[in-house]
């Protein structure tokens, strides 16, 4: 069997492998194959799932998350019997493996740490905390220890900026993380304490909600909101979302009841209501909190929703990071069909709806709504041409209301107290209240509730942030402002954010920042279009370039084309503000790039003397001709 | 003619393919030199490139002193061109970047058939690989980019008659090739 | 009454249903494109075809035309950006043309010919990838696929599903549907419509590639533009 694994070692899979420079990776599935499992039991376990799951394709992604959880890895068997048993191509499994960066088609450690890499971590210490973690551990960054017991990795923000250096332990959140911590870790890998049975001193989140309105300020009780629309009429709580101006809350802002009346319009009968909690964008943790706590008041808004466009079934798309929230989550909505509120006959109605919960897999993309439908499909998580848009084709492809959660909670809040309670709050084109999640340099980071229109410079005196320099308002797709700049206001006239507010202090760095969020983008662009997929690269090595102090003029005029290339031309939001920390700090601050560039016409990207290292070595030279400046002579 | 054009021209990873090109404008060559006088160059043996108005490079970059005769010529000449697919994107040369260097050197100098006293080179006189060929856009700016390989003897004839003229180098579609 | 939309000033009739480049190409206006062809659901992914209508970028191969459409196709801005975009296919991959049997009768190249592109610009990427040349009749050689996905729609539309892009971002590559990843092993014949459809010589038919010799070849003669479908069919087989 071993030897069998070996040969079945397609390059398709080794993705790595395929693409780093050394050619000959160490293949060690050879060696966990047959340490780790037996084909018969592999294969035991794989019906059993795919039975669990219907036997159908579209849940592929969330058989694969059992996989890696249970391997490790996604074994290569494994990978020929899902393709079998679900009957699509093995391609399509190897796709989905490669996609997602929770999936491996490499063993992974017993034990699989990732921290998190979001700025906010950093500057909560991270890099500091990680050496000494792959110290304690002795584990190399971004690999598996010899004995396969740990492995160690960054990832991207896991939603926990209030709380940092926070991380993930075999896919549980672990937050406010201290050298304490990590010794306590080191301890309790090498005695193999399973992670079930650690204390839950690790896997503490805290809501931290510091300021509380419209939202947050109040409970409805289960069911109000569904029995206020049936008493009300459901075309009628429609008017009354109309009349509240509620706009999405995922940042771009469309209007919710025009959305849902767009879905309930179209002609196919068969619709679906998705709940889009896949906050991936670096700096946002308000729907963690959401799902913590108003989990009743967000499932309250998505049967609302179906109830008015029509809808038989709903999911709800929790991202990977969140993992933790998925079994209460599921609690709640046991309770909500326990009490008549999901399931058939809903309130006494003739409305019959249910809510699946979906998990991610560590995509960002997948936060973009027609990318969020195709992994909801087990898909790769590739946008989606556009037209047809998800409410006339979405999930499966049929019409799909996509909201975030806030949304859905705000649309339950609206059905209980009208469109006017909620309107007469915000401002003309911003009506209501935001959740904002607050981080970064400030002596209370958490959860804060305003009206529209509030000034950033309000939000900075109640958080305790002093002597700020500037604010990344809605993440890193989002604009950064400078402290000239505090008297603008949050609202989709002026600032429009999802809620990510990360404060920066005069002490930071700002080409430190951008840099941060330039690798962000490229790790997690889906590839699909090419201005995103080469030129997120490409921008990442000419930043680089630049902030290493090899610039000249033209490198920043250059700089400057290449995100606008990427900002006009490319697929999806997430190429189209790729570019932004640059463009919007190039603009504010132009000095702090110029500084960082030399005076010469033109120098290389790339470390010349460094190039002639292994040519040093191997010849054994070290005369002067055996260095290169970098400048010229 | 009181001011002649000052060209240089010269081959780092190249295989002068592009200079037998340039040879190929055959007797327009002498009309050329009615126009131009040849600095630094194969065809006048002329050592070092003295201060000039264009440069030809053929070839990438992939050792020490490709580097420093690129220098050399980006620092003489005003307007500096990339001739031919291996200055432009590393061509041939580069092909070996898909090994790492130090296997190529072993291969040369250690395993090959029929190698005796296998050693790799020392000799401070030779110049050292770079773990990488690469194209000469990315050590130096370069002002014009001429493709093929090698470009036609017309392309040189069409840019360099472009550039004494006093109009900006265009190359029309039947002459813009890759290969 | 037809229906028309506004190309560089020239209007050109549509029926409901066609795309901005259905609509173009039906009047003979040529909008550059990699990942279109006719035969299949249109991609979107290689942006070469995009065009500005009513000021806003779209990309013609996927986007509806709609009555009274303004669409800006030749402009100086959008002819940089599309060289800028074929410059990243090319630093992307290895495109090594001067080693190429596809050269001359190679659509990325054509394209790059027609924009008049004379460098790659941006650094390169040299990324190290593989050849498979397992299969008696057909090869891939990696280094010059960019992930146009014709391929994967071909061999979708003939039931075999050969062809799969897999990988995320930079990693993005093609994948193979056999046990052993290798084409040898996959249900690949040399008559699939798969084998003929690359733009590039990423999937090349064995045994015919200097059959026309180099500087006699299709984008030899002529301009993309003036090349039909059918002279483009020809640049695979015979």
């Amino acid at each position: 069997m071993a030897a069998q694994h070996c040969a079945g070692s397609a390059p398709g899979i080794d993705t790595g492998a395929v693409y780093s420079k050394d050619k000959r990776p160490v293949d060690t599935s050879c060696f966990f194959g047959t340490r780790k499992y037996q084909r018969d039991d592999m294969k035991k376990f794989i019906e059993t799932l795919v039975e669990e799951h219907g036997g159908r394709a579209s849940e592929l992604l969330q058989i694969l998350i059992k996989v890696q959880a249970r391997w490790h890895h996604v074994p290569r068997d494994c990978i020929e019997q899902l393709a079998e048993q679900l009957h699509i191509p093995r391609t399509r499994v190897i796709s989905v493996v490669e996609f997602y960066t929770f999936l491996h088609a490499q063993p992974r450690g017993e034990y699989e740490i990732l921290i998190s890499d979001s700025i906010t971590d950093r500057m909560l210490g991270k890099p500091q905390l990680m050496d000494f973690l792959a110290a304690k551990l002795q584990v190399q960054v971004g690999a598996v220890r010899q004995d396969g017991l740990v492995s160690l990795d960054n990832t991207s923000c896991t939603g926990m900026c209030d709380q940092g250096p926070a991380g993930l332990i075999n896919g549980r959140a672990v937050t406010a993380l201290d050298t304490r911590k990590v010794v306590a870790i080191a301890e309790l890998i090498a005695s193999k304490v399973p992670v079930e049975e650690w204390s839950g001193d690790f896997f503490l989140v805290h809501d931290n909600i510091r300021k509380a309105g419209l939202l947050l300020g109040d409970t409805i009780g289960n069911g109000v909101a569904l029995h206020s629309a049936f008493a009300r009429g459901l075309d009628e709580t429609l008017r009354e979302l109309d009349i509240s101006g509620l706009r999405g809350r995922g940042g771009a802002g469309f209007k919710t009841a025009l959305k849902w009346r767009f879905a309930k319009q179209e002609q196919d009968s068969e619709r679906f209501v998705v709940c889009n909690a896949d906050e991936g964008e670096p700096g946002t943790f308000k729907d963690r909190v959401l799902l913590n706590s108003h989990a009743h008041e967000l499932f309250e808004g998505m049967t609302l929703c179906a109830a008015i466009i029509g809808a038989k079934q709903g999911f709800l798309y929790l991202r990977g990071e969140y993992q933790y929230l998925y079994e209460p989550l599921q609690q709640v909505l046991q309770q909500r069909r326990q009490s008549g509120l999901l399931g058939g006959n809903i309130a006494g109605q003739d409305v019959t709806f249910d809510i699946e919960i979906h998990v991610g897999a560590g995509a960002y993309i997948c936060g973009e709504e027609s990318a969020l439908i195709e992994s909801l499909e087990g898909k790769c998580g590739i946008p989606r041409n556009r037209p047809p848009y998800p409410v006339s084709q979405g999930y499966l492809g049929k019409p799909t209301v996509v909201n975030n959660v806030e949304t859905f909670v705000a649309a339950a809040k609206v059905a209980v107290h009208g469109g006017d309670w909620f309107a007469a709050r915000g401002t003309e084109q911003s009506k209501g209240s935001k959740i904002l999640s607050i981080s970064g340099d400030c002596r209370h980071p958490g959860i804060y509730e305003y009206n529209f229109g509030v000034s950033v410079a309000g939000i900075l005196d109640d958080c305790g942030a002093d002597d700020v320099f500037g604010v990344q308002i809605g993440g890193p797709s989002g604009t950064f402002i400078g402290n000239a700049e505090f008297d603008r206001k949050l609202a989709f006239e002026d600032l429009a954010t999802g809620g990510s507010f990360i404060v920066f202090d005069n002490s930071r760095n700002v080409l430190d920042i951008v840099q941060n969020f330039t690798d962000f983008f490229a790790h997690e662009s889906c590839g699909f279009c090419t201005p995103c997929r080469v030129g997120t690269a490409l921008l990442k090595k000419q930043f680089d370039k630049i902030q290493q102090g090899h610039g000249s003029a033209g490198d920043l005029l250059e700089l400057e084309r290449l995100g606008r290339l990427i900002k006009t031309t490319s697929h999806c939001g997430l190429g189209q503000t790729a570019a932004n920390p640059i463009l919007t700090t190039l603009q504010r601050y132009p000095e702090l790039y110029q500084r960082q560039l030399k005076k010469i016409s033109f120098e290389p990207g790339f470390d010349l003397d460094g190039s002639l290292e292994t040519a040093r070595k191997l010849s054994r030279r070290n005369d002067p001709a055996a260095h290169l400046t970098q400048g010229g002579e | 003619m009181a001011n002649k054009i000052r060209l240089a021209t010269t081959s780092l990873a190249g295989c002068f393919g592009c200079h037998m090109s340039l040879l190929d404008i055959d007797e327009r060559i002498l009309e050329l030199a009615e126009l131009v006088e040849f600095n630094r160059t194969p065809i006048t043996d002329i050592k070092h490139c003295g201060d000039c108005d264009v440069g030809l490079i053929e070839g990438g970059v992939c050792n020490s002193e490709n580097v420093h005769v690129l220098r050399e010529f980006r620092g003489n000449c005003k307007i500096l061109v990339a001739v031919g697919a291996c200055a432009i994107n590393g061509g041939l040369p580069a092909m070996r970047n898909f090994i790492p260097l130090g296997e190529c050197l072993k291969e040369a100098y250690i395993d090959a058939i029929g190698v005796e006293n296998a050693q790799i080179p020392s000799d401070p006189e030779l110049p050292l690989l770079l773990e990488n060929v690469h194209p000469i856009h990315e050590l130096v700016k370069v002002d014009y980019f001429l493709p093929g390989c090698p470009p036609c003897a017309d392309v040189f004839w069409k840019f360099l008659t472009d550039l004494i003229g006093g109009r900006e180098p265009s190359l029309p579609y039947e002459l813009i090739h890759y290969d | 009454m037809s229906k028309t939309i506004s190309i560089d000033g020239r209007q050109v009739e549509f029926v409901d249903g066609q795309t901005i480049m259905e609509a173009a190409a039906a009047a003979g206006v040529y909008i550059p494109h990699l990942c279109h062809h006719p035969d299949f659901t249109p991609h979107g992914s290689c942006k070469l075809c995009t065009v500005k209508v009513n000021g806003r970028n779209c990309s013609a191969c996927t986007f509806p035309a709609q009555e009274g459409q303004e669409v800006l196709n030749e402009t100086d801005e959008l002819r940089e950006d599309r060289r800028m975009i074929t410059q990243m296919l090319f630093v992307e991959g290895n495109h090594f043309c001067p080693s190429c049997e596809k050269s001359g009768n190679c659509q990325l190249q054509a394209v790059a010919y027609y924009l008049q592109m004379l460098d790659d610009h941006f650094p390169l990427f040299f990324a190290s990838r593989e050849l498979d040349a397992s299969h008696p009749e057909v090869m891939i050689d990696h280094d010059r696929c960019i992930f146009c996905t014709l391929c994967v729609r071909a061999s979708h539309l003939d039931g075999k599903e050969v062809f799969a892009i897999s990988g995320r971002g930079i990693n993005k590559h093609l994948i193979v549907n056999s046990p052993s990843g290798k084409l040898q092993d996959s249900a690949l014949e040399a008559g699939d419509r798969a084998v003929d459809i690359c733009p590039t010589g990423a999937i090349l038919r064995k045994g015919i590639g200097y059959r026309v010799p180099i500087g006699k070849r299709i984008f030899d003669l002529k301009k993309i533009d003036a090349v039909s479908l059918a002279e483009q069919g020809g640049a695979h087989g015979e």
